[in-house]
């Protein structure tokens, strides 16, 4: 089996331009609330559901767009879910966090760590019924340190349940660092429970088609589930005006509000020890400077820009389908925002 | 006159206890950014990030209460609490109980709730009713700055466990980071009297199980807490020039529930309608109703709450949220 780098980027490039447009539309103000996005884990998606088949299962998190866009759903239903459209792929009662296809065996949830769980069960039905298939958790790195995802892997392991358990670790939980909360080795958990660990680079959709690929295969064949953990970044922090991420970008109109505050709880005469209350100062700035160095600022490690290097060897056939694409998505858009439902 | 906004008034009380009690702790996912104030006031020691476990951060509350620390555990959501439901179901609301009232575990959970910003059904749930349908947990949701900073320490202060739930649209704070991600290009419907408020020169705790009158009226009561409250005085403005006097009694605490000042009010009119933001069946609005009728008055009776599923669509979660027109309605009916 050798990979069609062409058919990987064009997932992930559909994914990527679907999302930036799903930007946009968030700062128009036509999608409410939170919106998740998952441009920078478009390589790790690609790699993985590129390998599924009619029957196998998806359990998503709350950053499952991507998932549901590479495995074939309707772009359409889905742009005008997050609009809160009555046609939208959930009737516009669900919304970007919690999308389903049932048809496609795909169920999402913003409760961190629940993907363990579901994609359990979607493997106990899939060896029961479907023997063969499987299911794939996607789920960050903060989900790690939830209990019921270290049950889950547990349960997998016991009951050699066909789940592809897909760590998607930007080193971050929301605005917490994950070396600040997470003990030990992540592989090192997996394989205490009994699940085996796959190391790679999320970033590099070649690596990641392999590596999902091979261990795919041998869930299929019945050898019990797999832990692929897969390194990557998130350009946009944990969701759509991330304020670490504001502050960096516009540290004149954000710092003020932030410092105030800060500069009345140094000053504030009951406290703890001026030494104690720098130290403290010290952990509020770091998220904001170590937002600054941050990898997600690096564009080395955009899996888009990657895989493009090596496809510029046809120039002429990359800008026939980036221009495709491009089409494809200014449609989807079209259509969307040109028939508005009552 | 000091005023202060909701969230402002609840972090400023907390800090007034914490300078007097080194035994309050604070903790939870985010707190270093969310509570970044506190952090550099008390330090690193007394206010904490979690990972993101809630089982095990809120049970470990639950105990480092009963061995002597006062902890403030805050979640992110109430919503979350589903994840650790244990802590709270069979550990803190029971301790008092089974140890023969001999031990206590004085945590303070803090979650934010209640919807109106579009962010679906896992994200905008009350789920007081839950809470309190539990003996042994005292819950409390108060509707502006003053409560949210005198309840607090009244909380602080309580022997026991106390879940304290913030609405969202109360606290900018919230409504920042979860709604608007700093965008001008979404409204929502924010009642200027709960999110900013005049406030005591230094907090005193406000009793537990409390009900308070925020609006006095001669034909039906109208009994609601949290931000629903501010519906309900917008309605009764609107059903007063109807010539309807709505009353609307707020009552701050749902565990314990003040039922004297339920009962003497609704007495008063012979109409009692429930504004509550919770799910309907099983919950706050037929409690109240019990209430009336165990008490032996004749009342009409009718509720406004959350039917179903809170959509993610927000034109739908208007609807299905209360609002002013539902409650008019409802009152237009019960005066028939």
């Amino acid at each position: 089996m050798s990979p069609d780098l062409w058919s990987l980027y064009s997932l992930m490039l559909k994914s990527r331009l679907f999302e930036e447009a799903t930007a946009k539309l968030w700062q128009e103000g036509l999608i409410s609330g939170e919106m998740h996005l998952g441009t920078g884990e478009e390589a790790i998606i690609a790699g993985v559901v590129s390998h599924l088949k009619d029957g196998d299962a998806m359990a998503l998190d709350h950053r499952g767009t991507a998932a549901m866009l590479m495995r074939g759903i309707d772009p359409v239903p889905l742009l005008r879910e997050f609009l809160g459209h009555k046609d939208g792929l959930c009737g516009g009662i669900g919304g970007h966090m919690h999308l389903f296809s049932k048809e496609h065996l795909a169920a999402s949830s913003g409760i961190v760590g629940s993907e363990g769980p579901t994609a359990a069960g979607f493997a106990l039905a899939a060896q029961c019924l479907r023997p063969g298939a499987i299911a794939v958790a996607f789920f960050g790195d903060g989900a790690m340190n939830q209990g019921m995802l270290m049950e889950s892997m547990n349960l997998a392991s016991v009951w050699k349940l066909p789940v592809l358990f897909v760590c998607k670790d930007d080193g971050w939980g929301i605005t917490t660092k994950s070396e600040s909360s997470t003990g030990g080795d992540l592989n090192e958990r997996a394989r205490g429970l009994g699940v085996q660990a796959v190391d790679i680079d999320g970033c590099d959709v070649l690596k990641m088609w392999e590596s999902a690929g091979m261990a795919i295969e041998g869930i299929r064949s019945g050898q019990g589930p797999i832990f692929l953990h897969a390194r990557c970044v998130h350009f946009e922090g944990h969701f759509l005006g991330f304020q670490p991420i504001r502050i960096v970008r516009d540290p004149f109109k954000e710092m003020p509000k932030v410092a105030i505050g800060l500069t009345k709880s140094i000053l504030r005469l009951d406290g703890a020890s001026l030494r104690e209350r720098i130290t403290g100062l010290k952990n509020v700035m770091a998220s904001v400077i170590t937002t600054l160095r941050d990898p997600r600022r690096d564009p080395s490690n955009d899996p888009i820009t990657r895989v493009r290097v090596t496809l510029q060897s046809d120039p002429a056939k990359l800008k026939e389908l980036e221009d495709q694409m491009e089409k494809d998505i200014n449609n989807v858009l079209t259509t969307v925002l040109g028939e508005v439902p009552s | 006159m000091k005023t202060m906004s909701f969230i402002q008034a609840a972090d400023d009380a907390l800090a007034q206890a914490m300078a007097e009690d080194p035994r309050i702790v604070v903790f939870g996912e985010d707190i270093p950014l969310l509570r970044r104030d506190l952090l550099v006031r008390f330090g690193p020691k007394r206010v904490m990030g979690t990972p993101i476990s809630e089982s095990a951060f809120l049970g470990a509350g639950v105990a480092a209460a009963m061995a002597g620390l006062r902890p403030v555990v805050e979640m992110y959501m109430v919503d979350f609490l589903g994840v650790c439901w244990d802590a709270l179901l069979n550990h803190a609301s029971k301790i008092e109980a089974f140890s023969g009232g001999k031990w206590t575990a004085p945590v303070v959970v803090r979650a934010p709730c209640g919807g109106g910003y579009g962010d679906g059904g896992q994200h905008e749930q009350s789920l007081w009713g839950m809470l309190a349908h539990i003996p042994g947990l005292t819950v409390i949701v108060p509707s502006t700055p003053a409560d949210a900073g005198g309840l607090m320490i009244a909380a602080l202060k309580h022997d026991g466990p106390v879940i304290i739930l913030e609405h969202k649209l109360l606290s900018e704070t919230w409504l920042e980071f979860l709604g608007s991600g700093a965008r001008e290009t979404v409204q929502f419907d924010i009642p200027a009297e709960g999110t900013k408020g005049e406030v005591p020169q230094k907090w005193d705790p406000l009793p537990i199980g409390e009900a308070v009158i925020r609006r006095t009226g001669s034909d039906v009561t109208i009994v609601s807490l949290g931000l629903s409250v501010h519906r309900a005085l917008e309605a009764a403005k609107t059903l007063e020039t109807e010539r309807i006097s709505a009353g609307v009694l707020d009552l701050r605490t749902i565990s314990p529930l003040d039922k004297t000042a339920i009962c003497k009010e609704v007495g008063k009119t012979g109409r009692l309608l429930v504004v509550d933001e919770d799910y309907e069946a099983f919950g706050l609005s037929g409690e109240l109703s019990a209430i009336v009728l165990e008490a032996g008055l004749t009342c009409k009776y009718a509720r406004v709450c959350t039917q179903t599923t809170i959509p993610y669509s927000r034109h739908l979660e208007d609807q299905t949220l209360p609002n002013v027109q539902r409650i008019c309605a409802s009152v237009r009916q019960l005066m028939k």
